[in-house]
């Protein structure tokens, strides 16, 4: 007989996800930039918001609590139900 | 399995192999009852038995001693006599003469049923139904430790494939149900049970008795408080550094003394171990994916050791933290790898407190303040200066705070010629290299040899991590 182990998984399948369709324009988009609290983020994101807005798309400004951390559910709640689109800057 | 009901009346189970039993097989036709025998069909021979071929009667009614007679009504037993006793054989059987040739008492041999060699695999024939887990199969021609390697269950070292007989056997070191809930591990943030754990625990060569252990840490480390998620995340190289106190650390054999944080000892390195894979296997925290470490530390394998509480001028480490005397616990640190305090010449309480306090400044950059915490292992020769001198773990940790108070202008971006600092506005403060509850003490190594030990932290507090203490349940 074949010998049987346990699985010490989580026994999770990995979710195959397919990237959303790139946006045809930024224009009629509302673009939520998450500040993950890392030091520098904000001047990488200050000059993104810059870009984004002579693109003429609309910007939200976030921020999480701790870089440490995953952000709280509320604030990932706010920015899903706010933004279209959303560009994370994940580190200095 | 179901338990095999047994028949109404008398009831004897026996074995061929057994001197007692065959000392009683002649009895056996004196009165009406129902005989099982473990090994020999055959025997006895002087009444017809069944053959507990599976020891399946004799597993599911906990026989453990050979010849057992028990007294069965509509299918409950209601009393049992094991080995040969006279008295307790003529009451059961109602035969005031019975045997009155043999002696009064002569113990009877282990039944088979708990046999060492059988008792795992009679475990899992019988109570496997406990075990949830999907089962991975094996090909005959599998090499079963090269393919634990290739379903990317190890953390780079072999592992103790997780066969059921293992870990039903690894469940007996605790009394919690195996599908029982501890804790949400991240990164994946799934829920793992007590089998989950267990499963690990075998994986990482853990005994039994280690297991709540084992279980209390992981308790630990998937709180807020410690944020498992950020240790494992981090670019820094630190890992859950968990240290084990009350007496149930030395009853399993855990090393507080001698080579404490090295190799050698099997539960201080299965335990840390343990942690470790269950958070790679359950939450999904690897390296390179979540883990994001730039250098990581071998203490990340297993970082796991006891405190020396015997002769500890500053009390435990649990205690400090609010565990009760008796208590076991564990305390987990977000950690790095442990850096030797040498001081060979010290023999007074302020000169060695001198020495500590300078090594401590140093820790991660000797400009970094408050950011980080440090678990500091003062080593049983230097415990004996602050001890004589009377000095306890209150009295040592005012006396390095007060020599860990550094004035800005020090510590500002680009005093010294380091870029690295607090920024210019703190330049006419005084801070303190670490909060105040930054320097968790803790006693531990071998008897000889004049040094301690610092293991520096993470990032401290509400953004990052904080130690946390958890009692270990049985």
């Amino acid at each position: 007989m074949s010998k049987l182990l346990l699985d010490p998984t989580s026994e999770r399948r990995v979710a195959e996800r397919t990237r959303l369709a790139r946006p045809a324009s930024l224009s009629d988009q509302v673009i939520g930039l998450l500040d993950i609290s890392k030091p520098r983020g904000n001047v990488f994101l200050d000059r993104l918001e810059e870009r984004l807005l002579q693109a003429g798309a609309q910007v939200k400004r976030y921020k999480k609590p701790t870089f440490t951390k995953p952000a709280p559910v509320d604030l990932r709640h706010e920015i899903a139900a706010n933004c279209t689109l959303v560009i994370e800057a994940l580190a200095d | 399995m179901s338990t095999p009901r047994l028949p109404d009346g008398l009831v004897v189970i026996v074995k061929e192999e057994c001197e007692t039993c065959r000392m009683v097989a002649p009895l056996l036709a004196q009165f009406e009852c129902t005989v099982y025998t473990q090994d020999d069909p055959s025997f006895p021979h002087s009444v017809s038995a069944l053959h507990d071929a599976d020891l399946a009667v004799s597993w599911h009614h906990e026989i453990e001693t050979v010849p057992t007679l028990i007294r069965v009504m509509e299918g409950v037993e209601i009393e049992r006599t094991v080995g040969w006793s006279r008295a307790e054989w003529q009451r059961i059987t109602g035969i005031a003469t019975l045997g009155d040739d043999l002696p009064v008492m002569r113990p009877g041999c282990g039944s088979m049923s708990v046999d060492p060699d059988r008792v795992d695999a009679l475990r899992a024939a019988f109570s496997g139904d406990v075990l949830q887990a999907r089962r991975i199969e094996l090909a005959d021609l599998d090499d079963e430790m090269e393919k634990l390697f290739d379903l990317g269950f190890t953390d780079g070292l072999p592992v103790v494939p997780p066969t059921p007989e293992r870990v039903l056997r690894m469940l007996q070191g605790t009394t919690r149900a195996p599908n029982e809930v501890v804790a949400i591990v991240p990164p994946d943030l799934v829920e793992v049970t007590i089998e989950k754990i267990a499963i690990n625990a075998v994986m990482a060569g853990c005994k039994p008795e280690y297991l709540p252990w084992v279980i209390a840490a992981i308790e630990a480390i998937c709180t807020d408080e410690f944020n498992i998620h950020g240790v494992l995340a981090t670019t820094m190289p630190v890992g859950p550094v968990i240290v084990c106190n009350g007496p149930g650390a030395k009853a399993i054999g855990m090393n507080a003394e001698g080579n404490a944080m090295g190799q050698g000892n099997r539960a201080n390195l299965t335990i840390g171990r343990a942690v470790q894979l269950v958070v790679r296997n359950v939450g999904g925290g690897r390296p390179g994916e979540v883990d994001r470490a730039t250098h990581g530390n071998p203490g990340k394998i297993s970082f796991c050791f006891a405190e020396l509480e015997q002769g500890s001028p500053f009390g435990t480490l649990a205690a400090s933290r609010g565990v009760g005397p008796g208590v076991n616990a564990v305390t987990v640190f977000a950690g790095e790898g442990p850096r030797c305090i040498v001081d060979q010449l010290a023999r007074d309480p302020d000169s060695l407190a001198n020495t500590f306090a300078a090594c401590l400044r140093t820790l991660h950059n000797p400009k970094s303040v408050l950011g980080f915490d440090v678990i500091l292992v003062v080593g049983p020769e230097h415990a004996r200066v602050f001890a004589e001198a009377g000095w306890d773990r209150d009295r040592l940790l005012a006396e390095l705070h007060a020599r860990l108070q550094i004035h800005g202008s020090e510590l500002v971006r680009g005093a010294g010629g380091i870029a690295e600092g607090v920024p210019d506005w703190l330049a006419d403060a005084t801070l303190g290299k670490f909060r105040p509850d930054g320097i968790l003490v803790v006693h531990a190594g071998g008897g000889a040899g004049l040094f301690s030990a610092m293991i520096g932290g993470w990032a401290n507090g509400d953004i990052g991590s904080k130690p946390v203490t958890k009692e270990v349940r049985p």
